[in-house]
C-alpha cells in the first residue's frame, strides 16, 4: 500500500479547496479518468462538509485525510476525533419524491455511497475513521 | 464559480461556469433569491460550462424551485453533460425538473 496524501487541518469550510485539490491530484496521478475523478471529488466533498458541519458541535477540531493506493483500489481514509458518527447507518433518502416532498438532509451521503465501490465506517480510540474504496477499472 | 445572468423575455437565463460546491452554492442561491425578489418567476440554468456539482448545489437549485411555488415560477435546464448530469440523475433530480437540449427550446416554455 502506497500513501499518497496525508493531510491534518481544521475541519473548516475554508479548507474544502485544498483538500479536494490534493484529492484530486492524488486520482489523477493514479490514472484515473476525469469524469471518475469528478465522483471521486464529490465523495470527498460530501464526506468533508458532512464532518464540518456535523463532528464539532462544540468545539473546533480537525480533520485528517490520508489517500492510499492498492492495487488497482483508491482508497480515501477520513478521520476526526468528533462526536461518533456512522455515515454507514444513515438511512438513504426518497430520490423519487417530488420538489415539495423533498426533504434536503442525507443526499450528500447517498451520493458517496452511491459512487464508491465501498464505504467502511469503524470508531476507534474516540475517532470516527471512515474508509471510502473506489476500483480504477 | 461564475454567474452569468441575463434576461431573456420572461425568463432570467442564468449560465454557470465552473464548480457549484458546497464554497459557491451560498452565493449562487442568494443571486436567485435577488432576481425573485425584484419579481422574477421563470429561471433557465445553462450548465453547459458547468464541471461539477455537489448535493450543495442540488440543495440550492432545490430549495430556489420550493420558493417558485408560491408565485407559480419555474426552473428549466439546459446543457447537462458529463458529471454533472450523472449526479443529477442518481439523486432523482432528473424526475423533478424539466431538462432540454438547447436554451432555445427552453426558453419556448416559459
Amino acid at each position: 500500500m502506497a500513501v499518497l496524501t496525508h493531510l491534518k487541518v481544521p475541519a473548516k469550510m475554508e479548507n474544502l479547496g485544498r483538500l479536494i485539490a490534493s484529492v484530486s491530484d492524488s486520482a489523477k496521478a493514479q490514472g484515473f479518468e476525469q469524469e471518475k475523478i469528478s465522483m471521486i471529488e464529490l465523495a470527498a466533498e460530501e464526506t468533508l462538509v458532512n464532518i464540518f458541519h456535523y463532528a464539532y458541535p462544540e468545539r473546533p477540531g480537525d480533520v485528517e485525510m490520508i489517500c492510499k493506493t492498492e492495487g488497482g483500489r483508491f482508497i480515501i481514509e477520513f478521520i476526526d476525533s468528533g462526536i461518533p458518527f456512522d455515515v454507514t447507518a444513515m438511512p438513504d433518502p426518497d430520490v423519487t419524491a417530488g420538489i415539495q416532498e423533498r426533504e434536503p438532509g442525507g443526499l450528500g451521503i447517498f451520493l458517496m455511497k452511491k459512487v464508491m465501490d465501498k464505504v467502511r465506517y469503524r470508531r476507534e480510540n474516540d475517532r470516527n475513521i471512515l474508509t471510502l474504496i473506489i476500483q480504477r477499472h | 464559480m461564475k454567474i452569468h445572468a441575463t434576461k431573456e423575455g420572461n425568463a432570467i437565463v442564468v449560465s454557470l461556469k465552473g464548480r457549484l460546491d458546497a464554497v459557491a452554492s451560498p452565493e449562487f442561491e442568494t443571486s436567485l433569491s435577488d432576481w425573485i425578489s425584484k419579481g422574477e418567476n421563470n429561471f433557465l440554468l445553462d450548465l453547459t460550462d458547468l464541471d461539477y456539482i455537489s448535493s450543495a448545489g442540488l440543495r440550492s437549485i432545490l430549495a430556489t424551485s420550493k420558493k417558485l411555488k408560491a408565485t407559480q415560477g419555474k426552473i428549466l435546464l439546459t446543457g447537462l453533460h458529463g458529471p454533472v448530469e450523472e449526479v443529477f440523475k442518481v439523486s432523482g433530480f432528473l424526475s423533478i425538473f424539466k431538462v432540454f437540449a438547447s436554451a432555445e427550446a427552453a426558453l419556448k416554455e416559459i
